[in-house]
């Protein structure tokens, strides 16, 4: 009996840090599509802002222990996806350029310049051209360990941020001036500008909240692995299943929530399958698992997006003369 | 000013620009890692194998980067084929990587021969292709999203797969050389090997290549089916309007789409040079990079010969280089770059257009100035 309550707990415990990198990621997606920009650059906002928090716990991590620590790491984080975001925001509100060739460039980008810039570090220190990145001593400020009786759950402090975000991104979505302006420039952009809104702002604000919302996702990503992290491996689709998230969430905060749930579910079965015997005794190959998150969005997506609650003018640049 | 007009021109200059720049944006990276022996490595990128002294040796290895062209240059048709209708289809990535699967499994488990496992790679390719198209057209899912997710769906597949046919001691697949998958290495080139001092990677595919680069040309530009497609790119509901299957259309071209990028897995991995990590942790870079070359060649089928050659030939200068001070990464970075810049060839098209209708408004300015001169003075020769 308290074997299983023992697997239970490390499978709620890699749902909930799952949960909430999907939960984190889709709500910044939800603010740039709101603003009606298509932001497909989630996954390298997601490594970059990664990368700046790892690089921080990396050399601060025999300086800085517990809430110092959390918050600069954070900071750093949110900073590095804000800063990359830019990128987009420039391309795709300035220049009207394609937002899905340049959020794929974004993706690309970020997997390079993070190995490129991680490899750089690794030579710096031993001259071993290495791709791994080792901060677990920074890692250990963000872990609680919560002792139940006899079992254990790892409490990592990105459970609460993302709560406190989901409620952040509610709040000023749906109660405040600014939300429901920016929400306006992604359904008409030119009937808000007629009313006096700044479009270019709005949508510059909807982008760089995603990114920073990106930024905080990815370093909440590689946290889930442990101490160490191998950059060229990126963050493995989460951006995009974040997308899914949104799509089935229908770009409300509270269902995206749900949402997260869910599929965090499933890519926790990846990780803890084998532990489970439940799922063991099924006798079915890992690779089932591995497959799983990435399966029941496609069916997900199948039954949800045909009638879909996507910002109107989504993906569409926008152009003053247009009325 | 003439030539500025012209469209050709206009892609190539835009092109021209996004490679300068990125080149510029990757040297400035390798001055930052160490300033040292940034513009040595840079060349070092640049030359690829013109970096070797011996004639022959030069040779070989510009074969191999042909040999690497020619996926590239499928995957990027793929991506093209299906942007011409407008859909976006970074699941080319997975239909190249399903590919792989069919083609190594036939060729190393069953013990198919060549056109055969070729046949499957392309059918495989197809059929990931036609589940992005259905989902598409039937259920209204985003093909970027569904064609991530397929991705990944088709790693794990071709490494759950290919563990069957795996060296006991490695993670890698059989080699195709060995007894087991002589029989689907793809045909060599005889006199033509020579010329590239033996290099027994090239094969058939380097031409065959080529040539569905043309073709693909000339269905787009020559075809009734062509311009159906191009038409549903432009403007959906206005194709619908005129009586074209809409929805048809989408699904064939993913299919084709799909079926160029399986194509590309069987020319690359039945010429033997490479096998299948079954370890792998993301899919290869091969579709993602076709995208680059894409947007790189214009859109043009002819321009991404050149522009897939490009790109593959400074991914191969990267493996050239120090790697005891930078990583080979740096030419994935300039290549992302490039992407990224392509975002603005619209811009700078505009730009260019811009400027031909000032300087030949200027123009008619000038002569309208100079011919209200000379009218004036003939008014005044008339009064006189």
């Amino acid at each position: 009996m308290l074997q299983i309550l023992e697997q239970y707990t490390l499978l709620l415990q890699y749902t909930l840090i799952f949960s909430s990198v999907l939960l984190l990621v889709a709500l910044g997606g939800c603010f740039s599509e709101h603003s009606g920009v298509i932001n497909l650059g989630l996954e390298g906002i997601m490594v970059i802002g990664a990368l700046g928090g790892a690089l921080f716990m990396y050399y601060f991590q025999d300086k800085l222990t517990g809430f110092p620590m959390i918050a600069l790491t954070v900071l750093t984080s949110v900073a590095c996806g804000v800063l990359y975001s830019a990128l987009l925001g420039v391309a795709c509100i300035n220049f009207k350029a394609d937002q899905t060739i340049v959020g794929t460039a974004l993706n690309m980008l970020g997997t390079a310049a993070a190995t490129v810039i991680v490899k750089a570090v690794n030579l710096a220190r031993d001259g071993k051209p290495s791709d791994e990145l080792i901060y677990r001593l920074g890692r250990s400020s963000f872990i609680k360990g919560l002792n139940f009786g006899e079992t254990n759950f790892e409490f990592n402090w990105f459970m609460a941020i993302a709560v406190v975000m989901l409620i952040v991104a509610y709040v000023v979505l749906y109660k405040t001036k600014f939300g429901l302006r920016l929400m306006s420039c992604g359904e008409h952009p030119q009937a808000a500008a007629s009313v006096g809104i700044s479009v270019y702002k709005m949508r510059w604000s909807g982008v760089l909240i995603s990114g920073a919302y990106g930024g905080l996702g990815g370093i909440c990503y590689i946290m889930a692995g442990g101490g160490t992290w191998h950059f060229s491996y990126g963050v493995a689709g989460f951006g995009f299943l974040s997308l899914a998230v949104m799509i089935f969430g229908q770009w409300k905060p509270g269902k995206i929530a749900l949402a997260a749930l869910l599929f965090g579910v499933f890519r926790a079965l990846s990780n803890v399958n084998g532990s489970i015997s439940l799922l063991s005794s099924l006798n079915l190959p890992p690779t089932v698992y591995n497959m799983l998150p990435y399966i029941v969005s496609l069916i997900v997506l199948a039954f949800t997006s045909k009638k879909s609650r996507a910002p109107k003018a989504e993906g569409i640049p926008y152009d003053k003369g247009q009325r | 000013m003439k030539l500025l007009k012209n469209k050709t021109f206009q892609s190539l200059i835009s092109s021209l620009i996004c490679i300068i720049l990125g080149v510029l944006v990757g040297y400035i990276v390798l001055l930052i890692i160490n300033a040292e022996g940034a513009g040595k490595a840079m060349i070092t990128i640049l030359k690829n194998f013109f970096v070797y002294p011996n004639a022959k040796m030069r040779m070989e290895y510009f074969g191999t980067v042909l040999v690497k062209m020619a996926p590239l240059l499928m995957c990027s048709l793929s991506v093209l084929f299906a942007y011409k209708t407008g859909l976006f289809n970074i699941g080319a990535a997975g239909q190249y990587c399903i590919g792989i699967c069919a083609c190594l499994f036939t060729a190393l488990y069953l013990h198919w021969s060549w056109p055969l496992c070729l046949l499957s790679a392309v059918a495989a390719g197809a059929l990931f292709g036609f589940i992005v198209g259905v989902l598409k057209s039937y259920r209204n899912v985003n093909e970027v999203i569904s064609g991530i997710m397929l991705n990944w769906i088709a790693l794990y597949i071709t490494n759950s797969v290919l563990s069957l046919v795996k060296e006991p001691s490695s993670p890698y697949t059989y080699k195709l050389q060995g007894a087991r998958g002589k029989a689907a290495l793809l045909p060599q080139l005889g006199f033509v090997n020579q010329i590239f001092n033996n290099n027994k990677y090239i094969t058939i595919a380097v031409p065959i290549a080529i040539a569905v680069a043309i073709i693909i040309w000339v269905v787009l530009e020559k075809t009734k089916f062509g311009y159906e497609l191009k038409a549903t790119g432009f403007n959906r509901n206005a194709a619908k309007y005129c009586g074209m299957a809409e929805k048809r259309n989408a699904i064939l071209t993913l299919v084709i789409a799909g079926a160029l990028a399986g194509l590309g897995a069987s020319f690359y991995y039945q010429s033997g040079i490479e096998q299948w990590e079954c370890t792998a942790t993301s899919v290869p870079g091969m579709g993602f990079n076709g995208i680059a070359a894409t947007f790189l060649g214009g859109l043009n089928p002819i321009g991404t010969i050149f522009s897939s050659y490009f790109l593959q030939h400074i991914k191969e200068g990267g493996t050239h280089i120090d790697t005891m001070k930078y990583s080979a990464q740096i030419s994935d970075l300039i290549s992302s770059v490039i992407i990224y810049l392509c975002g603005f060839v619209l811009f700078i098209k505009y730009m260019m257009n811009k400027i031909t209708v000032k300087s030949e408004e200027r123009k008619k300015e000038r002569l309208a100035a100079a011919a209200s001169a000379v009218n004036s003075n003939e008014k005044k020769g008339g009064d006189r």
